[in-house]
């Protein structure tokens, strides 16, 4: 059972850009610049792990869609097959550097993984309530919107996102911080839907206690 | 038989399966179970609603501004591309 694949198929709008784009429409083509560039990029870095690289890759890859366009085929959304073409380069890219930081050489699914949550957070086996909360997570829904949404915030879960093992980070980044679909994250990393959701649960579950530490603090703090 | 319910999951278990949860990856048993153990549990419900608190924050707020210099050279290919 997966969830539903949101940008499978190519929309109408995406049919109208690509119309526009094949009449050699530059408004049609900024456009899609500024909304598949940044992602491109970080598909990039997932694969070469440098920032002039990537930006090298993304770059080539927008002569490969340009070269491609006419063969499009409609069969996935736009952004997947922008974002794919971006993936398969990068990751010809980081071979022939022979980098071996990327993500492809780790199957960080297989690596035995953290608890969620601090095994001391739970009662203790012989408990009358063994497994269930001793120290349980407090409700955000008082923290305000703004702080929660403010630059600080968002820079904080960034960087516990930076300190994630590779495979993590590249599963998090895609779904999380792009808002791809499960599908779309299976298809660019080369993994399986199984390992993909292993992979998301931890990076979410770090995350969440980083982010848990900061609220705490500097609530504190105050 | 047995009510499914019966045998109810704990807090560990829950903040392991937080993520089947929240993807619909469940089988409609386990999910029962799941939802069953959530009506009881206020600190499984803020539990999972700091999950997706997590994934908001964690989200890009805006598309990111492509320099002038690179939109420039890409719509220089654009125009070669055309022609």
């Amino acid at each position: 059972m997966s969830a539903p694949v949101a940008g499978s198929a190519t929309s109408a709008d995406d049919l109208e850009l690509l119309a526009r784009l094949r009449r050699g429409d530059e408004a049609a083509f900024t456009q899609l610049v500024e909304r598949l560039h940044g992602p491109m990029l970080r598909v990039a870095m997932i694969h070469v792990g440098n920032r002039a690289v990537a930006e090298e890759v993304a770059q080539d890859a927008w002569v490969g869609v340009l070269a491609q366009l006419d063969r499009f085929e409609g069969r996935s959304s736009l952004r997947t097959w922008v974002l794919r073409i971006v993936a398969n380069r990068a990751r010809t890219r980081a071979v022939r550097e022979r980098r071996t930081l990327p993500f492809s050489s780790l199957d960080g699914a297989a690596e035995p993984g953290r608890p969620a949550v601090e095994p001391e957070r739970f009662l203790p086996a012989g408990h009358r309530w063994a497994g269930h909360w001793a120290s349980p997570p407090r409700s955000w829904g008082d923290v305000p919107e703004e702080r929660l949404l403010s630059a600080e915030t968002r820079a904080e879960v960034g960087r516990a996102v930076e300190l994630l093992p590779p495979a993590q980070r590249a599963v998090i980044t895609l779904r999380d911080v792009e808002g791809m679909t499960a599908a779309e994250t299976c298809e660019l990393l080369e993994l399986t839907e199984g390992n993909q959701r292993v992979l998301l649960h931890r990076a979410r579950s770090r995350v969440r206690r980083a982010l848990e530490r900061y609220l705490d603090e500097t609530e504190v703090a105050r | 038989m047995t009510d499914p319910m019966a045998e109810d999951l704990e807090c560990r278990q829950v903040v392991e399966a937080v993520t089947d949860y929240l993807e619909g990856a469940m089988a409609p048993r386990d999910r029962l179970r799941f939802d069953h153990h959530l009506a009881l549990c206020e600190g499984c419900q803020d539990y999972l609603e700091q999950m997706r608190t997590v994934i908001r924050v964690a989200g890009r707020p805006a598309a990111d501004a492509v320099p002038p210099e690179t939109m420039a050279g890409l719509l220089r290919a654009f125009r070669d591309w055309r022609r």
